[in-house]
């Protein structure tokens, strides 16, 4: 029994995490959310180099071929830093593309992305806002040895950044009728626009299809089967959005008592008066229990356990309940200066902001757990 | 992480799966006292109760994972407590082992393991409750003898016991609180002793007031030094660590819970189909998975050998929430009904609900109240400053 890291994931977290201090300080971060592309692609060529892009893409593909609780340290230290790159959406769209893509597919795209190289991320959401299968309607039309993509996607991280897209799009009438299509960003009839957002560390853009031609030979696995596949890319983004929430509320909780320590009123640090004491420790409480949720869910995943997408639905409604809340109250219990732009408590409000519907909110994954447990 | 038992841990599930198959009482002879005793018996001889004890005190010498197995194996079938001392079982015993002397340790631990008699426990008084440190049941020593004036309150099942662990001021010119106070074994049956039950808001009295009339006792039967009493208790109360009883505990009243919401129909529609009522279900099960895995961890952190600390407030403040939460869940769900307490057809399950959702207090209030475990949380863990 060991509910904990191995020796070289702790060191790996460590690395990372000297890494980020070094190159990615809150200021460091700052300007970097406000450049054209919003993140640093030297950064992130580094750290492909260091292999954490590629930590879990295959080993003959020239990633790592590490397990998922491997990547969980290094996400906790980016969330923490509020570390702006693609990596989640990057890992996300490897994934689809390692479990569901034939041998061709693989060799095409993977060593891309695992040496930084590419940048790519997963398009799934449309105008109607909905995780469903029917939430899919860009329509896939069979022409020739080709396909003909035609609609709009919406909320896609990293929209603007990725090269390689993977799109879910509706190839029949039947609502599970859907497939996933590999798109490079260069197609012509594709267009990529941000769409700007109260998280500045955290891009979302639209991508519209005007009858984007892509090779059959893009769809990954047969057409119109893909619904499981875009099921488990929902499960697994929901996972690694809380796996960096853990990071990032651990640093909202961690900021706010500094100040409490530090600002004096009625003649003693605010951090003495429970009023304020009080919802730091109830905050410590929910960050420490969705933390041991979703360790759970990440060993899960690695094992293939089936109870998997229901250990990642609970640790995602749990902390899509908190972790908003926990940047409410950081920047209520800083007073004045909460509502600064200087001060960095405001970030984590607006990471909670973009956390919190991202792969389901928690209405969704009670639902979920609901569908999953028999309720 | 690896969630996998080794061979030797199996091993030890399968000998407790035999022990449980072969002695544990059937559903009929749950509450019959020759049953439960043989049951007993059977346990003691397994060395299953005290089992986390060394063995040279008469306890089973279990290893950490032993101790978990064991408790979650007793735990799925809901099998009667090992052991029936409990205060004994759960922090007097512990302390004799830590703090006593042989002759201590020989005299009550076995009594402790057979469940002669029932143990109390004395720490509060009525201007002495979460600040304990502030104790002031007088005690002064007189020759071999110390004589004890002074009252305890909340003493739960005094009237039952035979001995009280019992906290006293032997110093009052301190300069800390916690200096000065002594922990003292006392008999029950001495004459300056006097027990007046307290009605709690269930109607029940299982707590008590204790009062100590010029009681002498015998100086010997001081645990620990004199003025070390603060120590002897903390590090009894840190045994109690593990929340896997509990978290079973919640867990089959979350069945039943969730049992009641399917059965219950309410405006013409099952309970459990309401809303609110679902979402409710589902977020206290996601907390009681939470605390399952929080006690994982907190395992984790044991088996590396090393020590836990505050944040086994995690679980506490959770067990609090949930008590309180699932009683007023199932109250909320029998409606009217669910206002009745036993006597009458209406009551539904004949008033467990309505007597389950008056006992919380046992757990939020008697095991230290949510309100210190959060100033536990923010000063020990978050390194704020004391209020
Ligand atoms: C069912 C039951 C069984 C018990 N059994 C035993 C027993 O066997 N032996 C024994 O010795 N004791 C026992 N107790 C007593 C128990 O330990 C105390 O009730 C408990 O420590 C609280 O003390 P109090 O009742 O004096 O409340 P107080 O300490 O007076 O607290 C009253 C309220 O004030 C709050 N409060 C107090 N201090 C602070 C602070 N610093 N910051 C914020 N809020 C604060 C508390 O949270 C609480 O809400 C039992 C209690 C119960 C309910």
């Amino acid at each position: 029994m060991n509910f904990g890291f191995s020796e070289e994931q702790e060191l790996l977290r460590a690395e990372v995490r000297k890494f980020l201090d070094q190159n990615a300080s809150i200021e460091e971060t700052r300007k970097i959310v406000e450049s054209q592309e919003g993140f640093d692609r030297h950064l992130w060529n580094r750290m492909a180099e260091l292999g954490w892009v590629g930590l879990t893409m295959p080993e003959q593909h020239g990633g790592m071929g590490l397990g998922l609780v491997t990547l969980l340290v290094v996400l906790e230290e980016t969330g923490r830093s509020l570390f702006p790159s693609p990596l989640i959406s990057t890992v996300i769209a490897a994934k689809a593309i390692e479990r569901f893509g034939n041998d061709e597919q693989q060799a095409r795209w993977l060593p891309g992305l695992a040496d930084g190289s590419q940048v790519a991320t997963f398009a799934l959401l449309e105008q109607s806002d909905d995780l469903a299968a029917e939430g899919i309607e860009l329509t896939s039309t069979r022409d020739g040895d080709d396909v003909l993509l035609r609609g709009r996607k919406l909320y896609v991280p990293d929209a603007c950044t990725a090269n390689l897209i993977v799109v879910a799009v509706r190839s029949g009438a039947d609502p599970e009728a859907v497939s996933l299509v590999v798109v490079e960003s260069d197609a012509a009839g594709l267009e990529a626009t941000d769409l700007p957002a109260m998280d500045l560390s955290k891009r979302l853009g639209k991508i519209d299809f005007s009858d984007v031609r892509v090779p059959a030979a893009s769809v990954l696995g047969s057409p119109g089967t893909a619904w499981p596949a875009i099921r488990y890319l929902i499960d697994l983004g929901a996972a690694l959005v809380t796996a960096e929430t853990v990071g990032a509320a651990e640093q909202a909780n961690q900021i706010t008592v500094d100040f409490a320590k530090e600002r004096i009123q009625f003649g003693s640090p605010i951090g003495r008066f429970q009023g304020v004491k009080h919802p730091l420790a109830e905050m410590y409480v929910d960050i420490e229990s969705y933390k041991s949720l979703i360790y759970y869910a990440f060993w899960a995943l690695d094992e293939g356990e089936d109870g998997a997408a229901l250990a990642i639905s609970r640790a995602k409604a749990y902390a899509s309940e908190t972790f908003p809340e926990a940047g409410i109250n950081g920047v209520q219990l800083h007073g004045g200066v909460g509502y600064t732009w200087e001060y960095d408590i405001q970030l984590y409000l607006k990471r909670g902001k973009w956390m919190r519907p991202m792969f389901g909110d928690a209405n969704y994954h009670y639902d979920r757990i609901a569908s999953l447990g028999g309720l | 992480m690896d969630f996998q038992l080794s061979t030797e841990e199996e091993a030890f599930r399968d000998e407790v799966r035999a022990f449980i198959e072969q002695n544990l009482p059937s559903d009929s002879d749950r509450f019959n006292p020759a049953a439960l005793a043989n049951w007993n018996q059977k346990a003691r001889e397994a060395r299953y109760i005290g089992f986390a004890w060394p063995k040279d005190v008469g306890g089973g010498g279990g290893s950490i994972m032993q101790q978990v197995i064991l408790k979650e194996e007793m735990a799925k079938v809901k099998a009667p407590s090992l052991g029936t001392c409990f205060m004994g079982l759960a922090w007097v015993g512990p302390s004799i082992i830590q703090y006593g002397n042989e002759k201590q340790k020989q005299q009550y631990i076995p009594e402790i393991l057979d469940g002669a008699y029932q143990w109390c426990t004395g720490y509060s008084e009525p201007d002495s409750g979460s600040d304990l440190a502030s104790l002031k049941c007088k005690c002064v020593r007189d020759g071999d003898e110390y004589v004890v004036n002074g009252q305890k309150i909340w003493t739960s099942i005094a009237m039952w016991s035979k001995m009280i662990i019992l906290l006293v001021r032997t110093e009052t010119e301190v300069d800390q609180k916690h200096d000065g106070i002594t922990c003292l074994l006392v008999p029950m049956d001495d004459p300056g002793i006097e027990v007046r039950p307290i009605r709690n808001m269930g109607g029940g009295a299982v707590f008590a007031e204790v009062f100590f009339n010029e009681v002498r006792v015998p100086v010997e039967n001081r645990l620990g030094a004199e003025g070390q009493g603060w120590q002897v208790t903390i590090s009894a109360l840190a045994n109690e660590r593990s929340s896997i009883a509990e978290v079973y505990g919640l867990t089959r009243k979350m069945e039943d819970v969730k049992q009641l919401a399917r059965e219950t129909r309410r405006a013409g529609k099952r309970a459990i189909d309401i809303p609110s009522v679902r979402r409710r279900i589902l977020r206290a099960e996601m907390k009681i998975e939470a605390m399952r895995l929080n006690g994982q961890r907190f395992l984790t952190k044991q088996l590396k050998g090393e020590p836990l600390g505050s944040e086994t407030s995690i679980n506490k403040l959770h067990r609090a929430a949930l008590e309180v939460e699932l009683g007023e869940l199932a109250v909320e769900i029998n409606g009217s009904a669910g206002t009745l307490t036993k006597g009458s057809d209406e009551a539904p399950d004949d008033g467990a609900w309505a007597q389950f959702a008056l006992g919380w207090p046992e757990v939020v209030i008697g095991g230290g109240t949510p309100n210190i475990q959060k100033n536990i949380i923010a000063e020990r863990i978050l390194g704020l400053p004391k209020d």
